[in-house]
């Protein structure tokens, strides 16, 4: 069966979609990448969508879910290189996706998970600096 | 009975056409257009018209005989609304014949006959008079329609203020198609130039209402899905009561009063700074002279 692939880079995921979202596979990464978060302890999950052109709001639910359900396994989802005709899409359905972070591009988007997990790292490291999560 | 409007018209060309000419000059009072130009459109029309009347068909225009008049006609209105000239004016290219003619009719023929051959031909001219205004309003239409679209696409501008920073200035009434338009520039500006922060301006724009407001608050939502910050900017003390008391939520959207200062935080998101030149040189001398007294 048809998989997206799910790279680790490091402390985070990457999912790259590069093929057109249908619904069963939308129900399978999701399942993919919240075993492989649990499993890999990952802080920060990077979704590249650039390649996507056709959204419906059952997907634009997906791309909420997935960054509600990473927020609760401790990971910060960000959603990079959404196109001007998908944004305006999900605008219409009215599909804002609050609370998923966003990016132009992977570059920005690991920028960005760098500043805000790479301070939260540092503030908890003061707490446990013989914690066993900063040993790689 | 066949007409007798060719006829007289091929008898009487030359008197015919300097007193249309005198007629026309006469009702139009300030002169637009040339002698020569004048007389060669009322040369055409007179070879159409006794074309068109010669095959007899006076009373209707759909008959291909009439097909060089209209074709005449079309491109005398067009010359003249592109001038300037007010519908009526255009019309009474064709109605100013009437007089002419009518004072040959009465000479020529017997008094029986004129009454009927001045009903045809009035018909005829007012049919080809209402042409010549049809085409003159289809004329003017398609000059709206082109300047409309025009101003569309010139009040939506977005422009490049400095690296990674986007401008938006809005200028005249938001409505959907409006809007629609200035969301999909914006997007893909913001995908070309890989831009952070966008802003946008709304000192031009008259009035916010609840519309609007939501208008603005989707082409936001649609930039930051896209990973774009948004910054309005130039938001009137006036308008600024409106959107207070309609109970719109701008939410988590950053405004500023000007777009000066909208432009100074988005330089600040971006880790940019403009610095004076004289500042810029003072500071170097300062960190120099420090550098010296280091040494010694």
């Amino acid at each position: 069966m048809e998989r997206i692939p799910i790279l680790r880079m490091g402390k985070y995921l990457l999912v790259t979609i590069q093929v057109d979202m249908h619904d069963r596979l939308a129900m399978q990464l999701q399942e993919d990448l919240t075993t492989r978060i649990a499993k890999e302890n990952s802080r920060g999950v990077l979704i590249d969508i650039s390649a996507l052109d056709i959204v419906d709001s059952f997907i634009g639910r997906m791309l909420a879910d997935i960054a509600g359900m990473s927020r609760v396994l401790d990971a910060q989802t960000v959603v990079v290189g959404m196109q001007p005709a998908v944004a305006i899409t999900l605008v219409e359905l009215g599909l804002s996706l609050h609370g998923v972070r966003t990016a132009l591009d992977v570059e920005r988007g690991m920028k960005l998970l760098e500043e805000s997990i790479g301070e939260a790292t540092f503030a908890g490291n003061v707490d446990e600096s013989d914690g066993p999560g900063d040993e790689s | 009975m066949p007409t007798r409007l060719p006829e007289m018209i091929r008898k009487y060309e030359q008197t015919l056409l300097s007193e249309w000419i005198a007629e026309q000059k006469n009702a139009l009072g300030r002169k637009l257009l040339k002698d020569a130009e004048m007389e060669q459109q009322c040369t055409a029309f007179l070879r159409a018209l006794e074309k068109g009347a010669s095959k007899g068909e006076l009373a209707n225009l759909d008959n291909p005989a009439w097909n060089e008049m209209k074709e005449l006609l079309n491109n005398v209105s067009r010359s003249r609304g592109l001038q300037g000239y007010s519908p009526s004016e255009t019309a009474i290219f064709v109605f100013s014949f009437k007089r002419p003619f009518f004072t040959k009719l009465a000479k020529e023929l017997p008094p029986a006959q004129v009454a009927e051959e001045q009903w045809n031909a009035t018909l005829l001219l007012d049919q080809l008079g209402l042409y010549t205004t049809e085409i003159y309003q289809k004329t003017r239409e398609e000059l709206i329609n082109r300047q409309q679209q025009e101003m569309l696409e010139l009040s939506t501008p977005v422009v490049k203020l400095w690296d990674g920073v986007l401008a938006l200035p809005m200028i005249g009434t938001l409505d959907s198609a409006r809007t629609q338009v200035v969301m999909e520039t914006l997007l893909q500006r913001i995908v070309e130039t890989g831009s952070g922060v966008a802003i946008l301006d709304i000192t031009g724009v008259p009035t916010v209402d609840t519309l609007v407001a939501q208008h603005l608050l989707k082409t936001i939502a649609a930039a930051r899905l896209m990973g774009a910050d948004c910054i309005i900017s130039g938001i009137r003390p006036q308008i600024a009561q409106t959107i207070v008391h309609l109970g719109v939520d701008l939410g988590t959207v950053t405004t500023k009063a000007t777009l000066a200062d909208a432009f100074a935080l988005a330089l600040q998101r971006t880790g940019q700074t403009v610095t004076k030149v004289g500042l810029a040189k003072k500071k170097k001398e300062k960190e120099a002279e420090k550098e010296r007294k280091e040494r010694e």
